[in-house]
């Protein structure tokens, strides 16, 4: 009686001694495999959407600039008639620059945020020649509403300012996730399609925003 | 037995490897920290530190002045739970007002972090500039328009004749006028602002998956072999980074040492703004 109780338990005993092993050895690559997939595997989506978000911020407040601009036009036009060129370039301006818009998904592509930069930067130059050929007329300097469009201006100039500062930070850090250990190896893997975005390039007349003298 | 568990039972496979290699990177990154942290505090700007609601850093505001001012910005605080801060500094840094004036907002967290209801009264005396800095949520009530009416009647000539408390005092009077006067200020009355640094708790739970998985992991190993693996995971964890890149060979998170309070006074929110506002000179 005894030995063949002794016997069975013996094969229970031996088979679970043959498997325990093995499934342990399965369980520690599982929590290996979990807590390595842990770490930096959200890094690059959350990177891509806050930096799609930065530039969401961006094309929000250039579009608060081309917003003022009717305003504006219309303010000088009832002083300063005869600057017609000045005033029929900064409509045009605005026009082509309202017409390059950027999807979140073409920020991989550094030919259409350049153009859209051109554009913008058009604007920039067209806007700080209509400021300064203001500065010809002192009715119009000093009435309240030109006064209030220039510091809603400066406002929004100062805003685009901060926004791209955010947003190349964004994309800077993106870009770097691309590249730098260890997402680098989610980026080779799993994320494979995803491309670095395009920065601003710094252009010469974005560098000087309309300045206003009081 | 599997040739595997053979092999952690003799103790033959030398988890030591990943040791070696994982504490080498931890120094190497330990290393690379610092010299960026270095580069890094000298191209940033030196801010005063947000002692209180009046931080004169260039002395010009008259003690009596300042204290008054404080009572109505606490006031204000209390009432609406905007943050209206006054702060004067000795030297732009070579920069321009825009970019100094949101860094430091951004640096001292204005306003509440979700509403981001703060707002910055930055005046710099030796460059003879000032700014209304406004957070993002508050854009819409003091708008760029009226924050340059009240630097240019309110601030500017004050100061033009030396009367920088004078200025600054009739600055956040008329501040307060245009924020506290729309009612909808009025109504938002938190019931429990909890003012403090970036929460931790937001990186807690995969902490907390981590430590479960040890737990269990744990529970299955026998003692002998528990040594060699904890180890070796703890080797491949430090090594790949916890949470992605710039927090290499830490363990500690920024938010549970307890950063910096000082005294226990007055801190910013965590609220943030996009320049909005107005400067002016004199």
């Amino acid at each position: 009686m005894n030995s063949s109780s002794n016997t069975s338990l013996y094969r229970f005993h031996s088979r679970l001694d043959r498997f325990f092993p093995r499934l342990r050895a399965l369980v520690v690559l599982a929590l290996i495999g979990a807590s390595v997939s842990g770490c930096g595997y959200n890094t690059i989506p959350t990177l891509e959407e806050q930096a799609k978000a930065k530039w969401a911020d961006v094309q929000n407040q250039y579009q608060r600039r081309a917003d003022l601009i009717p305003n504006l036009v219309a303010t000088v036009q009832g002083y300063a008639k005869q600057e017609k060129d000045v005033l029929t370039s900064v409509i045009e301006a605005r026009a082509k620059a309202t017409s390059v818009k950027i999807d979140a998904s073409q920020l991989t592509d550094p030919e259409k945020v350049k153009q859209f930069q051109e554009a913008q930067a058009q604007l920039s130059g067209a806007l700080g020649r209509l400021l300064a050929v203001s500065e010809n007329y002192p009715d119009l300097k000093s009435n309240q509403n030109f006064l209030a469009l220039q510091s809603q201006l400066e406002g929004t100039e100062n805003r685009i300012a901060v926004a791209r500062r955010d947003y190349i930070d964004a994309v800077r850090a993106y870009n770097l996730s691309l590249k730098t250990f260890p997402t680098l190896l989610w980026a080779a893997t799993l994320f494979r399609g995803n491309q670095p975005m395009a920065e601003f390039t710094a252009s010469e007349s974005a560098q000087t925003p309309p300045q206003v003298k009081f | 037995m599997t040739p595997l568990a053979e092999a952690l039972r003799a103790g033959e496979l030398s988890w030591s490897w990943a040791e070696k290699p994982a504490a080498a990177g931890v120094r190497v990154a330990g290393a690379l920290l610092a010299v960026f942290a270095s580069v890094i505090l000298a191209l940033a700007y030196t801010f005063p530190p947000l002692t209180g609601r009046v931080v004169d850093e260039a002395n010009v505001i008259p003690p009596a002045v300042a204290s008054r001012i404080t009572e109505k910005l606490a006031d204000l605080e209390s009432n609406s739970g905007i943050q209206l801060v006054v702060a004067t500094v000795k030297s732009l840094e070579g920069d321009e007002i825009e970019p100094y004036a949101n860094a430091l907002f951004r640096a001292w967290g204005l306003g509440e972090k979700q509403k981001n209801n703060g707002v910055l009264l930055l005046v710099a005396p030796n460059e003879h500039k000032v700014r209304i800095e406004v957070g993002y949520g508050l854009e819409g009530t003091l708008t760029d328009a009226l924050s340059k009416i009240i630097i240019s009647n309110a601030i500017a000539p004050r100061f033009k004749a030396g009367d920088f408390g004078g200025g600054v005092e009739r600055g956040v009077d008329d501040i307060i006028t245009v924020l506290t006067t729309d009612s909808s200020e009025w109504q938002k009355r938190p019931d429990l602002r909890v003012v403090s640094k970036d929460s931790a708790f937001d990186d807690l739970g995969p902490w907390i998956a981590l430590a479960l998985f040890v737990l269990i992991f744990f529970l299955l190993t026998p003692p002998r072999e528990r040594g060699n693996l904890l180890s070796f995971l703890l080797g491949m964890l430090m090594s790949s980074g916890r949470g992605g890149y710039g927090r290499r060979g830490r363990w500690d998170d920024e938010g549970w040492g307890g950063g910096g309070s000082g005294s226990g006074g007055f801190f910013g929110g965590g609220g943030s703004s996009g320049g909005g506002g107005a400067s002016g000179s004199w």
